[in-house]
């Protein structure tokens, strides 16, 4: 009886298995009437009232370069893991067109706060991707400068970067930098952060003080194993109306209408119109990281499903299509990926360890007079095995 | 006996608490059809359901502010936090909540609730992945906090700390948790020492090692590199860090008039601070030398190519064994 007991008190409100299927249907499958589209799985363009995109095939084909390089780059990573040159990589498989639709979508003076996924957002940035080897290789925690790119530092612990880029907006309107030319912030974050305590709270603080900010989710349907019904019940960018800001929910493999969408939201923002939630509906196509087994709690058949939403095919199609494109130009954009991917290879493969003496830098401004005992002795401790070599 | 390795033996041992009272619970991140990113859950929401084995958002303070709510309505859950460096959005759910209850309720409230925390580094992790939190979790009173060292008190301490009535913070070493050991699974528990008792794991003459959690193994072997050099060790697994087991470290000190405590951590503010100051007041006349400290430097965890150098291994451990010896 006891154990009956335990387990009805612990799952009050536990529905049939039909009623689950129905309820989560609107999250696992987006209803087309509320998620904004410019560009069909197919690679037909289509209009949406709210986001006229006037796009020139220059534009759309330097879209398409960033889509393939950025693929490229997490291919080559994973590689380089599986070889051991880094000691894990976080895949952005199948969220390239939410990345690039977004990260072109800021202007140089707009600040990005990336989780540790944001790969094709750093890639417009302008960031060196060897960058990002460097800290999955265990060789640096990240190691840039936010300011050089105006791109921070990647976030591990989820959820916490949110308040950052909510601070960071309310300095913005500190500096008066609010209005015609103003600046904005963008905070990435995934389906899983919603639950934190700390992106709540990001909403609240941006929406009662109006911030510049864009919360871009990458709704990617998993935190790990978890799917996101054990994150939300409702639709995520539905939240954004209890915090007091619009939320949007966007074809997150579509680059056209993520670009479209973060640019008005941007835009809104620095004009000093507040916060906007976009909610990129796209799917993590490959495992959380390097070091997951995705297929001990999802479907082959789900992955399959996604694979015709493919974020690049569409654009291909698309330029094919409309002639924007002649074969010449893909093969062109191959031949450069693989150029890029080659470079960041042969950098990680000849990166360096870092100095062991430099894990007492940069602890402080300067160090105090404990850590440079500590320096000084950890450096004659190392020393000594040196001696010892030498004597033998 | 049974071969297990520690992440198993805790498997197991989490499924003879499951069994063992209905009220017990597991809940975390990845849990369920996962098994935790270690598998150390493997299997139990297959054999005892979403109801007791739960999946949970992916909040840390909601974790354990839930498990408070449900302890207070009669359940005993045994939380996961997946990684040591994301136990701080919980910290004030442990500290302000989950450690003064029975406290401010005059002994009204019982919390028999479990944290369960891999901790440690030498896996080549990214940052967050490889802390040694536990001293903040020592310095809380109304806390018990203990770490296993091996695969049996793996399997039994989980046992215990599960069926202790009062919140345990329970540290498992995440590098050792392939380390395999031979596990009597029907007697091991009726053998085993109280949770909050440490064990002397080699005895010696010379010097008195204390350590617990991934670093019980490397001064197990530093005792044998040590031998070989005509030193004798007593190495010591505290397993319990709160409360401290002074009983047995004070016995083996006097015996040994020497002292050295060993632990992941950051030796500035650690467990091996506090450990050095009882020592030093209870067994001042028995020293030989001061007591000494290896741990880790003042400094944030470093990237991994950097552990090496950062974490202590055999030869610090040998290093200060042989200061110990220079007074």
């Amino acid at each position: 009886m006891a154990v009956k007991d335990a387990g009805r008190a612990a799952r009050p409100g536990k529905r049939a298995p039909d009623d689950r299927a129905l309820a989560q249907e609107p999250d696992r499958q987006a209803d087309p009437a509320e998620l904004i589209q410019l560009l069909t799985p197919e690679g037909e363009r289509v209009e949406h009232p709210d986001y006229p995109l006037e796009i020139s095939a220059a534009e759309v084909k330097a879209l398409y370069r960033d889509l393939v390089i950025v693929r490229r780059i997490d291919f080559e990573a994973i590689a380089l893991q599986r070889q051991g040159e880094l000691g894990i990589w976080a895949s952005l498989l199948g969220q390239e067109a939410a990345q690039v639709g977004s990260g072109r979508a800021l202007g140089p003076r707009d600040m990005a706060f990336p989780t540790y996924r944001e790969h094709g957002v750093a890639w417009c940035r302008g960031l060196d991707p060897v960058k990002l080897l460097e800290l999955f290789r265990g060789v640096s925690h990240g190691g840039w400068d936010p300011t050089a790119h105006n791109f921070h530092l990647y976030t591990i612990v989820i959820g916490s970067q949110t308040l950052h880029a909510t601070g960071y907006a309310m300095g913005i309107q500190r500096d008066g930098a609010v209005g015609d030319d103003g600046e904005a912030v963008i905070a990435y974050f995934g389906d899983g952060a919603t639950s934190q305590g700390d992106v709540n709270e990001a909403f609240i603080w941006a929406s009662v003080n109006n911030a510049p900010i864009v919360f871009f989710c990458q709704n990617n349907q998993w935190a790990i194993s978890e799917p996101l019904e054990r994150q939300s019940r409702t639709p995520l960018y539905m939240r954004a109306k209890g915090f007091g800001f619009p939320g949007v929910r966007v074809d997150g493999n579509d680059v056209l209408a993520c670009l479209a969408v973060t640019r008005k939201a941007m835009q809104a923002a620095r004009e000093g119109q507040g916060p906007t939630l976009i909610e990129a509906f796209t799917y993590r196509m490959g495992a959380h990281t390097t070091t997951d087994d995705p297929t001990r709690y999802r479907l082959s058949a789900e992955l399959e499903a996604w694979k015709l939403k493919d974020p690049i095919e569409r654009v291909k199609q698309y330029l094919i299509r409309t002639e924007q494109a002649e074969m010449s130009f893909f093969d062109e954009v191959e031949a450069e990926a693989a150029a890029v991917g080659s470079r960041i290879r042969a950098a990680c493969q000849q990166m360096p360890d870092p100095e062991p003496l430099s894990m007492f830098d940069n602890v402080l401004t300067a160090p105090t007079a404990q850590l440079a005992a500590e320096r000084e002795g950890f450096a004659a401790y190392l020393d000594s095995f040196e001696a010892e070599e030498a004597t033998r | 006996m049974t071969t297990l390795t520690l992440s198993r033996a805790l498997n197991e041992g989490l499924r003879k608490a499951l069994e063992a009272n209905a009220k017990a619970l597991i809940m975390g991140e990845d849990v369920g059809k996962l098994g935790g990113v270690f598998r150390v859950t493997d299997g139990l929401q297959k054999d005892f359901g979403e109801a007791r084995v739960i999946d949970t958002p992916l909040a840390e303070s909601g974790i354990i502010g839930t498990a408070i709510g449900l302890a207070l309505r009669g359940y005993r859950p045994i939380c996961e936090i997946q990684f040591d460096g994301f136990i701080f959005p919980a910290f004030d759910q442990i500290v302000s909540q989950l450690a003064k209850m029975r406290y401010r309720s005059r002994g009204a409230v019982t919390l028999p609730l479990v944290v369960r925390v891999p901790f440690g580094g030498g896996i080549g992790a990214v940052e967050h992945h490889s802390e040694s939190p536990e001293a903040l979790f020592a310095h809380t009173p109304g806390l018990r906090v203990v770490a296993c060292g091996d695969p049996v008190d793996a399997y039994t301490m989980i046992q215990q700390a599960a069926a202790s009535d009062d919140p345990v913070l329970f540290f498992e070493p995440k590098r050792r948790y392939w380390d395999k050991a031979e596990v009597d699974v029907e007697g091991a528990l009726a053998a085993a020492l109280p949770m909050d008792q440490a064990r002397v794991l080699v005895e010696g003459a010379d010097v008195t090692v204390l350590c617990y959690g991934p670093m019980v193994r490397t001064c197990a072997e530093a005792a044998v590199a040590a031998a070989g050099d005509g030193k004798s060790l007593e190495i010591i697994d505290l397993r319990s860090l709160a409360p401290l087991d002074t009983d047995t470290i004070f016995a083996s000190v006097r015996k040994t008039g020497r002292c050295v405590v060993v632990h992941e951590a950051v030796v500035t503010g650690g467990l091996g601070a506090e450990i050095a100051a009882q020592v030093t007041q209870e067994c001042f006349y028995s020293l030989e030398a001061p007591v000494l400290r290896v741990g880790a430097y003042t400094t944030p965890y470093p990237p991994s190519r950097l552990e090496e150098y950062y974490l202590p291994d055999l030869d610090r451990i040998l290093d200060a064994v042989d200061r110990s010896f220079g007074y």
